[in-house]
C-alpha cells in the first residue's frame, strides 16, 4: 500500500529550490525572520468572521460526512492497549452501525508500537482514504515532548514505518526553535522525512507537529509552518493535543496562509492538520469554512485536510443521526470511546 | 421629578446561566386584566437542546451526592423563598389577578411543598426500595435510583398554580438526583423564572433545573423525542392543543420511540404523593453475599 503523492522529495529539495544551494543557516535564518510579522488583531477578527458563517441543511449534511471522512481517528494514551486499537479501528471503519451510509475516516493514529495492531485489525480495509479505505498514522519522535535525541527519533521514525505506519506525525524540537536553532530544527525535519522512506523507495506521509501552544507568538507560527514546509513536511500539525491551547481557529488559519502562499510560490500542495480540543461539530464546520475560504475547497479531501480528533466523531454522528430521524440524539446511540 | 422604573428581563434559566433565547424571540406576557406585564423568552427547540445538554451534565454529580445532602438542598430552596416571599406575592397577584392574601396563601403552600419532598429525600428509599428475602446465603436489595434527565410540563393556566404548580413538578423530580427540563406556564411565567433565580442562590447546582417560558406545544414534541431525555412528566399537558400534533397523546407516542418512562397529565395543581417520587426511579436489584466464607 502506497500513497503517490506528492512523489518523494530529495533531502532538503524545497529550501535548496527555494534559498539556493549552498544551504547554510544564515540563509534559513534571513528568509524566516524576513517573513513579514502577523497582524495580529486582523488574523483573530478574520477567523471570528469566518465562524459566524451559517451552515445548514444539505450543506451541512455534506460539511458532516467531510469532516468524518477527513477525520483521524486517535488514540494516544498511556492506557491504550492492543484491545481499544481493535476498537478504534472498529469505529473507524463503521463508525455508525445503525447508518451504513455513513463515511469511514480517514486514518487511525496512534503511538508507534501499537501500529501492528491497527495494521492487522484493518486488514482489507487499510489503504488509500481517497479511495474509502482507512490509514494508520503513527506519531513518532519522542511524541509528545519531542525530548530524545535524533538517533532515538529516527529509530521511532523506521520503526513505525516498517511496521506499515502510511502516515507519521513527528513532533519539532519547540525548545530549539525557540532559542532560535532554526537549522537544527530543519535539519531534523530532513533526517526524520529520509526515515519516512521505504525498501521500495515509496515514503510515509510526513505530517509536522509544531505544538502552537507552546511557540508563544503568531510570528512563531508563521515561521515555524515555513520551516517545516522548506524541510519537506507533507502536512503541517498544530498540536498534539496534550498542550492547552491545542488547535484554535486564527492559528489555523495562520498556518493556512502560509499553505496558500507556498501553493502560489511552487504550485505544490502541502497539507493541514488541526488537532487537538475540537469536539464540537459546530466547532468542525467552521474549520472547513476557513478552508474553503482560505486555499479552496479542493483542499477538503484525506489527502490535503485533516482532523485530529478523539471525541469529535461522535458529535458529528449525533448531528447525523439528528438530520436523518429528525430528532435530537443521545450520547447512548454513539460509541462510548 | 418621576423615577424611571428599572423593569426586569425575564429570560431563560439554562445550565446555572440566564440566557436569551437562541432564536432571539419574546413574547408578551398579560396580567389578568389583559395589561401589559412583561416580554418573556420565547424559547425555541435549540434552547430545549440547550437545556438537555445541561441537565445531562449535571446529572452526574447531582444524582452521586448523597440523599441527605440533597435533602438538605431543597430544604435551602424553601428558605430562600421564604426570604423572597414579597417578590413572588407581587408576581402572582399581578399575573393571575389575585389579591395579596391569596396569593401569600399560594406562596405559603409552595414553601410547604419544598419542605415536604426535602423531607422525604433520605426516607423514600427506605419506602420503595426492598431487603428481599431469598433461599442462601445473600443479601439481595432492591434500591430505586434515578431516571435521569426529564422534561416536565409545568400546569398551565390555572389560577393559584402560577409559583405553586412548577414547585409541585420539579421538586419530586429532582429529590431523587434526577435533572429536569421544566416548560413553565405560557401565559404565567414569570414565577418560574423568579423561581430559577431562587435555585440559582440556594446550592442547587447549575444544570439541575432548567426553565424555558414559551410555547410547550413548540418545546415539547422535540423534548418528547429527544433520545437524551429519559422520562416525560406531562403535569400540565392536558390542556395542550391536539391539531399541532403536541397533545398529551402524541407526545406520549413520541416518547414511546425511546422507551421513556411518561407521568400523565393532571388537573390543576399536582397533589404532594410519594407517587410523584417513585414515578421517575429506576428499581435497582444487586446480590451480595452475607460473609466471606
Amino acid at each position: 500500500m502506497t500513497i503517490t503523492q506528492p512523489a518523494g522529495l530529495a533531502p532538503a529539495e524545497r529550501a535548496v529550490r527555494l534559498l539556493g544551494a549552498d544551504l547554510t543557516e544564515t540563509a534559513l535564518r534571513r528568509h524566516l525572520e524576513g517573513l513579514s510579522g502577523v497582524d495580529a488583531v486582523g488574523l483573530e477578527q478574520r477567523a471570528a468572521g469566518l465562524a459566524t458563517r451559517s451552515i445548514k441543511t444539505s450543506s451541512k449534511a455534506w460539511a458532516l460526512d467531510t469532516i468524518i471522512r477527513t477525520c483521524d481517528l486517535t488514540t494516544l494514551e498511556g492506557a491504550d492497549t492492543p484491545g481499544k486499537v481493535r476498537s478504534l479501528v472498529a469505529k473507524a471503519v463503521t463508525p455508525d452501525a445503525s447508518d451504513p451510509t455513513t463515511p469511514s475516516v480517514a486514518a487511525v493514529c496512534v503511538y508507534g508500537d501499537m501500529v501492528p495492531y491497527a495494521v492487522e485489525a484493518l486488514g482489507s480495509r487499510h489503504g488509500d482514504p481517497e479511495k474509502g479505505l482507512v490509514s494508520v498514522a503513527a506519531v513518532a519522535t519522542a511524541f509528545p515532548s519531542g525530548r530524545a535525541s535524533l538517533a532515538v527519533k529516527l529509530a521511532d521514525t523506521r520503526d513505525a514505518v516498517a511496521a506499515g505506519a502510511d502516515e507519521i506525525d513527528m513532533v519539532i524540537d519547540r525548545g530549539a526553535f525557540l532559542s532560535g536553532n532554526y537549522g537544527l530544527v530543519f535539519d531534523q525535519i530532513v533526517a526524520v522525512k529520509e526515515a519516512c522512506r521505504r525498501a521500495d523507495g515509496s515514503s510515509a506521509h510526513l505530517k509536522v507537529i509544531l505544538e502552537t501552544g507552546e511557540l508563544q507568538t503568531y510570528d512563531n507560527v508563521r515561521r515555524a509552518s515555513w520551516l517545516s514546509i522548506l524541510a519537506g513536511a507533507d502536512f503541517i500539525k498544530t498540536s498534539t493535543g496534550k498542550v492547552s491551547p491545542a488547535a484554535t481557529l486564527p492559528v489555523t488559519l495562520l498556518m493556512l496562509e502560509v499553505i496558500r502562499d507556498w501553493h502560489r510560490l511552487t504550485g505544490e500542495k502541502v497539507g493541514m492538520k488541526p488537532a487537538g480540543g475540537i469536539r464540537a461539530s459546530k466547532d468542525a464546520v467552521r474549520y472547513l469554512v476557513t478552508v474553503a475560504e482560505t486555499v479552496g475547497e479542493e483542499w477538503l479531501t484525506p489527502h490535503l485536510w485533516r482532523f485530529g480528533a478523539s471525541s469529535l466523531v461522535n458529535d458529528v454522528l449525533l448531528q447525523r443521526q439528528k438530520m436523518r430521524t429528525g430528532h435530537y440524539s443521545g450520547p447512548d446511540y454513539v460509541t462510548v470511546d | 421629578m418621576t423615577r424611571l422604573s428599572v423593569p426586569k428581563t425575564y429570560k431563560l434559566a439554562i445550565g446555572g446561566a440566564f440566557p436569551r433565547s437562541e432564536s432571539g424571540r419574546t413574547y408578551e406576557v398579560l396580567a389578568a386584566d389583559g395589561g401589559f406585564l412583561a416580554n418573556a423568552a420565547k424559547a425555541s427547540r435549540k434552547d430545549a437542546r440547550d437545556a438537555v445538554v445541561a441537565a445531562r451534565s449535571a446529572f452526574a454529580k447531582w444524582s452521586g451526592a448523597t440523599a441527605y445532602n440533597r435533602g438538605q438542598v431543597i430544604y435551602r430552596i424553601a428558605e430562600l423563598l421564604e426570604g423572597r416571599r414579597a417578590q413572588f406575592i407581587d408576581e402572582i397577584s399581578r399575573t393571575e389577578g389575585v389579591s395579596a392574601a391569596e396569593a401569600s396563601a399560594q406562596v405559603d403552600l409552595a414553601i410547604d411543598v419544598w419542605v415536604w419532598y426535602a423531607g422525604w429525600a433520605d426516607k423514600y428509599a427506605q419506602v420503595a426500595g426492598n431487603a428481599n428475602p431469598v433461599s442462601g446465603p445473600y443479601f439481595n436489595l432492591s434500591v430505586p435510583e434515578p431516571t435521569g434527565v426529564v422534561a416536565a410540563v409545568a400546569p398551565q393556566g390555572v389560577t393559584g398554580g402560577s409559583l405553586l404548580g412548577i414547585v409541585s413538578v420539579v421538586a419530586p423530580i429532582i429529590l431523587t438526583g434526577n435533572t429536569v427540563v421544566v416548560v413553565a406556564d405560557e401565559t404565567a411565567p414569570l414565577s418560574a423564572i423568579s423561581l430559577a433565580e431562587v435555585l440559582a442562590t440556594s446550592d442547587v447546582p447549575g444544570g439541575v433545573v432548567n426553565t424555558l417560558t414559551g410555547s410547550p406545544a413548540e418545546i415539547m414534541p422535540w423534548l418528547a423525542a429527544h433520545a437524551d431525555v429519559n422520562a416525560l412528566d406531562l403535569a400540565g399537558a392536558g390542556s395542550l392543543d391536539g391539531s399541532s400534533g403536541a397533545s398529551w397523546v402524541d407526545l406520549q407516542l413520541a416518547a414511546a420511540e425511546t422507551l421513556k418512562r411518561v407521568l400523565a397529565p393532571v388537573a390543576g395543581v399536582p397533589r404532594p404523593a410519594l407517587e410523584r417520587i417513585s414515578a421517575f426511579v429506576e428499581t435497582k436489584t444487586v446480590w451480595h453475599t452475607k460473609s466471606m466464607l
